[in-house]
């Protein structure tokens, strides 16, 4: 199944990734993952975090611009080749995969994968039908 | 030396002389045979024989682009159809464009004018011009060939583009003269090393430039590479085409035709006229032009007037380089942009927020367009590609209704500068200085 996943316009100047981050610690909002797509002149920057309601509701107070989107996050063995079995599985499908950013957590052994691909749900039906983990919202309150 | 010395250096009362018996004519001919001055002059109670002295053309009310826009095309002739030889017209970006009709003797003095510039180029009877303006309904190709024949020298009217063929003809013919854009020249200049012809293999000895800003940054570059001394000339369809006014050898000033053409500098906001060395918008009248005569024409173009005699001996009145426009009219790579045009471009793009920011910059020496948008939740993905799909759905958008490339920004939400009354939209940080 999937999870949300805020993502935030940010200029490409001075402070504005901090203002973003400040807007979420005063709302004792956790970022359980994130990543910075960037240009030149400005960045996407994606994040999982504990309550996106909140967050968005605080975001756009500030002036952010912010949008809730759809995203898989999975549970991929921490060891070499353990990401290419998981694309296997999309690329077998044919399914272009629009993103993706990975971080570890103390809390387990496996790597975890955060995806955008470009048909969510083709996506998932893939996923259901391999033995690749799959983590739902609860999962991610835990890491 | 002198095309016509006796014009071009003439003492200052015989000039005032002779400029307040031409406008005299020249408000009489456009008072009994315009109807549109005519009704300008009865609104305020004005007559043509109010005008007794020279300070009196104050009296008389600005023309300006529209005025001419709403005659379009031949609303304002003061002699009939039969006498009209030639017509010209700005490129009429922001909608109808303006018209000028020549008679033959318009015509005549507007080859004298051009005659007079390319002498202070150094031409004689037997040069080369190459002209590389664009032949057509712009005034350039066809004003500097006008001014080609009445010297009698030889005009090649290769006009614009075709590179390859510029340089083949300035080697085979051994062109004494090029005529086009500053940029153009620049980029002659440019091809010609890049092409690896020596400058020995070409003959150029000056360069008339002009139609569109450019800088002594500019000015050293086409001198060096092409070799030739550059003279700024200036000219505007409404009220001749080029030839108005151009520099002589000491590039300090480009020296009005003032026996044809009365220039005044006026404050653009208040109408009030200023003084020499005064910087204000000039406005031109025509002492001679009988086809469409125009009484004190805003130019919108921001200079400065100098009475001195030039070291050069001509008396004539110069004008210094035009350092910007008074309206908000944007001159981009020779094109006008008016703000009001990007922002429909703007419009037509779904999810766009009505806030943007022209920026103009010239980095090096091409003008370069940044237009800000700001950020909006429609227009904002998490996905970069739609985010560039975004930007470049912008800039077609603005290229179909310009013509330019111009570089897209999306910024954040309410960072843009909101002004009370009329938005500030532009900025431009071009020096022309």
């Amino acid at each position: 199944m999937a999870v949300k996943q805020i993502s935030i316009f940010v200029e490409n100047k001075e402070g504005r990734i901090k203002k973003a981050i400040d807007t979420l610690a005063k709302e004792n909002i956790n970022i359980r993952a994130l990543s910075i797509a960037d240009t030149t002149k400005y960045g996407i920057l994606r994040l999982i975090v504990s309550d996106n309601e909140k967050a968005i509701e605080a975001l756009e107070k500030d002036g952010f611009i912010v949008k809730e989107n759809e995203v898989i996050i999975l549970a991929v063995p921490d060891e070499p080749n353990g990401l290419n079995s998981t694309l296997e599985v999309f690329d077998e499908k044919g399914i272009n995969l629009e993103y993706l950013y990975a971080f570890v957590s103390s809390k387990t052994d496996e790597a975890i994968v955060v995806m955008r691909l470009e048909n969510m749900e083709k996506a998932i039906e893939a996923l259901d039908e391999s033995n690749v983990k799959i983590l739902d919202e609860d999962d991610i309150k835990n890491l | 030396m002198f095309w016509n010395e006796k014009a071009e250096c003439m003492e200052k009362e015989e000039k005032e002389k002779l400029q307040l018996e031409r406008l005299q004519e020249t408000v009489k001919l456009a008072y009994e045979n315009v109807e549109f001055y005519k009704k300008r002059f009865d609104e305020i109670g004005l007559k043509p024989e109010d005008i007794k002295t020279l300070k009196d053309i104050e009296k008389i009310p600005f023309t300006t682009k529209s005025d001419l826009r709403e005659a379009y095309p031949l609303g304002l002739l003061a002699v009939p159809r039969e006498e009209i030889v030639e017509v010209h017209a700005s490129s009429g970006t922001t909608g109808k464009p303006t018209v000028t009709a020549y008679t033959q003797n318009d015509l005549d003095i507007w080859g004298e004018c051009i005659a007079r510039g390319l002498k202070m180029a150094g031409a004689e009877k037997d040069y080369i011009i190459q002209n590389a303006y664009g032949y057509g309904l712009f005034t350039g190709g066809f004003g500097i060939h006008h001014g080609g024949n009445s010297m009698g020298a030889i005009t090649i009217p290769i006009s614009a583009g075709n590179t390859q063929r510029q340089l083949d003809t300035m080697v085979d013919f051994q062109s004494d003269i090029l005529t086009c854009t500053p940029s153009y020249a620049m980029y002659l200049g440019e091809s010609r090393e890049k092409a690896g012809i020596p400058l020995e293999d070409i003959n150029l000895k000056a360069g008339i430039h002009g139609a569109e800003m450019w800088t002594d940054e500019m000015r050293k570059r086409i001198e060096v590479s092409l070799g030739i001394k550059t003279h700024n000339i200036y000219g505007l369809t409404e009220v001749m085409g080029p030839g108005v006014a151009q520099e002589c050898d000491f590039q300090n000033g480009m020296h009005i035709q003032d026996d044809h053409f009365y220039p005044e500098i006026i404050n653009s906001e208040t109408g009030e006229t200023l003084g020499y060395g005064e910087k204000g918008e000039l406005v031109l009248t025509s002492l001679t032009k009988t086809g469409m005569p125009i009484l004190r024409f805003r130019t919108k173009d921001l200079t400065s007037l100098i009475a001195d005699k030039c070291e050069c001996g001509r008396t004539t009145v110069r004008m210094t380089r035009i350092t910007g426009r008074s309206d908000d009219m944007l001159k981009i790579k020779g094109v006008m942009v008016f703000p009001s045009q990007i922002e429909k471009a703007l419009l037509k793009v779904s999810g766009i927020s009505p806030n943007y920011m022209i920026h103009v910059t010239r980095p090096d020496i091409l003008d370069e367009v940044e237009v800000k948008v700001e950020a909006t939740k429609e227009l904002f993905s998490d996905e970069m590609k739609e985010m560039e799909r975004v930007e470049k759905q912008i800039q077609a958008s603005i290229r179909s209704e310009t013509g330019l490339r111009v570089d897209v920004s999306i910024v954040e939400p309410e960072t843009l500068p909101r002004s009370e009354g009329k938005a500030v939209r532009v900025i431009d940080e071009r020096n022309f200085d």
